[in-house]
């Protein structure tokens, strides 16, 4: 009998981990995009990357690279220490949008206008998730969160922050996309804009930067299935998808 | 290379290019903005990088992540800019990497002012970022020293792969002295074993290096581990000078500029038949307890000179067992005691 293969896990996963994100977290679909793309791009001994603060602090335990940790919102001046000295490195970061569009906005900001030659995957989830669902830079209008219970208010508040917006008015960036994982057919552009990102680094093409729309199920008080609805109906008119920025 | 006429912001950077120092992130700040000029300047001829940050939050983390590949980094900046810094420096401290991280001291808190001082000898011994952490801590008193100590910071830095702050006053920025800089190197044969880029140099083991632990156990032994580093600094690297102790009656401690200026002090007392001496810590961290231990009984009273409201004074009572009158004389803000000033409140200490 011949044995169809239908699933294995990428060889640069860790083995026999399994990750602590809550089921439905787009953390874990992410995570694994980044892993297939090392193996298919064969980096996996070249690729240096550091941990953010937030619920993927410990991607390290999940994804067998070089990992260093950097203090909350940080990860682009790590990164751009790293590559500086490494140039002949795969560099990125991966960053929640507390960690990224809250305290970490300079350094991304900064790194992107640099144009420092590293891939910044953003993970967008519009909300706190590790610290338990707290208001993020990225919550929406009306959106409840434990530091805006009765729904985010612009007056209080200002409007969430669309980073690939932002970014693409700078002129050094080589490529801003954004994606989703909220069906097959986003995860597979998902994966595409990645993987373009890291070969941009990989023709020195400088700063790239891909936000993937995410979801935090736990924190948004709902089941995996509506989290994925309510990322689709309500986060994508506000975050609409598509490329930003492109070298080319 | 011979002796040149040097300032001393200048000669830092020198000496630390000349000690193989390579990479340079930083974010300007008075007084040692020619640190971080000359860098952009020199260090691209060596092949090298310079980048300025965008703060002084953003460069300690360029520093932290240079530092994560093992090669020779380093920053500069003054007192306010130590202070962002200061988030970074316990991330580096904790997750045992090495650095060197120049600080020419200015008046504060806060803003303060931009004239030199010693206002940060608690923020660079005791702590200033969060948790059990320590730096290593070198205050020269002269540009040779400068230079020598900055050279030699990476071969610390990289024994125990820890932070080494270069703890320097304005003064000692913007003084020239003739100095000699001689190429220095430092062994970092190590690297391979636990820094970022050699994957395959591992046999295909990866590192991870980090500060964070959510099992108290093992966060508790991470803490041991760094506690039994500084204690062997303690028991090994501690520097300091005395001078004209074996007679002394009165005993002057200080450091940097304050002792430079302590020296002529105690010259002209001596003259006068004055019995006054010296102990001169070149380490701040680990503080050379040991030095105090060398005053003679002939002493009555330990003055504690600074620049700033009397920092070091609880080390010179531990150092002392407090077994003498300890008391501060010094100015801050800018100021420098004068050297009729400590001769003045030496003569009413000794009657
Ligand atoms: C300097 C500092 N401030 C605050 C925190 C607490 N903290 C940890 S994670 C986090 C928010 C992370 O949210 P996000 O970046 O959106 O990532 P998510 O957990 O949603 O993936 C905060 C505020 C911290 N660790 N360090
Ligand atoms: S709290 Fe939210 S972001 Fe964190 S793992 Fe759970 S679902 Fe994912």
């Amino acid at each position: 009998m011949s044995e169809t293969k239908i699933y294995s896990k990428p060889r640069s996963w860790m083995k026999d981990v399994h990750t602590h994100y809550c089921p439905g977290c787009g953390h874990g679909i992410a995570h694994r995009l980044i892993c297939e793309l090392i193996d298919e791009l064969d980096i996996q001994k070249d690729t240096l990357s550091m941990a953010p603060v937030g619920c993927a602090a410990m991607m390290y335990d999940y994804i067998d690279i070089d990992y260093v940790e950097a203090p909350h919102g940080r990860a682009p001046a790590v990164a751009t220490g790293i590559k500086r000295v490494r140039p002949d490195k795969m560099v990125f970061t991966y960053q929640g949008d507390g960690d990224l569009a809250s305290i970490g906005m300079a350094e991304i900001i900064h790194a992107a206008n640099r144009g420092e030659n590293f891939t910044v995957i953003f993970i967008n989830n519009a909300i706190y998730g590790m610290t338990g669902g707290q208001m993020a830079p990225t919550t929406l209008i009306g959106q409840k969160a434990t530091t805006c219970p009765l729904g985010r208010d612009p007056r209080l508040a200002g409007y969430p922050i669309r980073m690939c917006e932002l970014l693409a008015s700078l002129e050094t960036p080589a490529y801003i996309e954004r994606v989703s994982v909220a069906k097959p057919k986003y995860i597979i552009k998902a994966k595409a804009a990645i993987k373009k990102g890291f070969e941009y680094q990989m023709q020195n093409r400088g700063f790239s930067f891909i936000e993937v729309l995410s979801t935090c199920p736990t924190n948004w008080g709902m089941n995996p299935v509506k989290a994925f609805e309510w990322q689709m109906e309500t986060m994508m008119p506000y975050y609409p998808l598509g490329v930003f920025k492109d070298y080319e | 290379m011979g002796k040149v006429l040097m300032k001393g912001t200048e000669a830092i950077a020198e000496a630390a290019i000349q000690a193989g120092c390579r990479h340079f992130f930083g974010y300007p700040i008075t007084p040692q903005n020619e640190i971080p000029e000359y860098m952009s300047l020199h260090l691209p001829k060596h092949g090298g990088v310079y980048i300025q940050g965008e703060s002084e939050v953003a460069s300690i983390n360029m520093v932290l992540g240079a530092a994560a590949t093992g090669c020779q980094v380093m920053t500069s900046s003054s007192s306010p800019g130590i202070s962002l810094m200061s988030e970074g420096i316990s991330y580096i401290a904790g997750s045992e990497l090495p650095c060197v991280i120049v600080n020419v001291m200015r008046g504060g808190p806060g803003l303060g002012g931009i004239l030199p001082s010693q206002a940060d000898y608690l923020q660079a011994t005791k702590g200033g970022g969060n948790g059990d952490y320590r730096l290593m801590v070198f205050a020269p008193s002269t540009l040779q020293e400068t230079v020598d100590l900055v050279q030699s910071a990476w071969d610390y830095a990289f024994k125990y792969r820890n932070p080494v702050m270069i703890l320097a006053d304005g003064f000692m920025g913007q003084m020239m002295e003739p100095v000699e800089i001689k190429p220095h190197e430092t062994d970092r044969r190590d690297v391979k074993s636990w820094a970022m880029g050699y994957y395959s140099d591992r046999g295909n083991e990866r590192t991870l290096i980090k500060s964070m632990n959510l099992t108290p156990e093992l966060l508790e032994a991470h803490n041991i581990e760094l506690q039994k580093k500084y204690d062997r600094m303690q028991k090994e690297d501690t520097m300091f000078e005395t001078m004209d102790l074996d007679d002394a009656e009165l005993v002057i401690a200080a450091y940097g500029t304050s002792a430079r200026i302590a020296k002529t002090a105690i010259a002209h007392l001596r003259e006068e038949g004055y019995k006054v001496g010296l102990v001169r810590p070149i380490t701040l961290f680990p503080f050379p307890y040991e030095a105090f231990e060398k005053i003679p009984p002939s002493t009555r009273h330990i003055l504690d000179v600074e620049m700033n409201m009397g920092q070091m004074i609880d080390d010179v009572k531990i150092g002392t067992s407090c077994k003498y009158p300890v008391s501060f004389f010094g100015h801050c803000g800018g100021l420098a005691p004068s050297v009729e000033e400590i001769e003045q409140e030496c003569r009413k200490i000794l009657g």
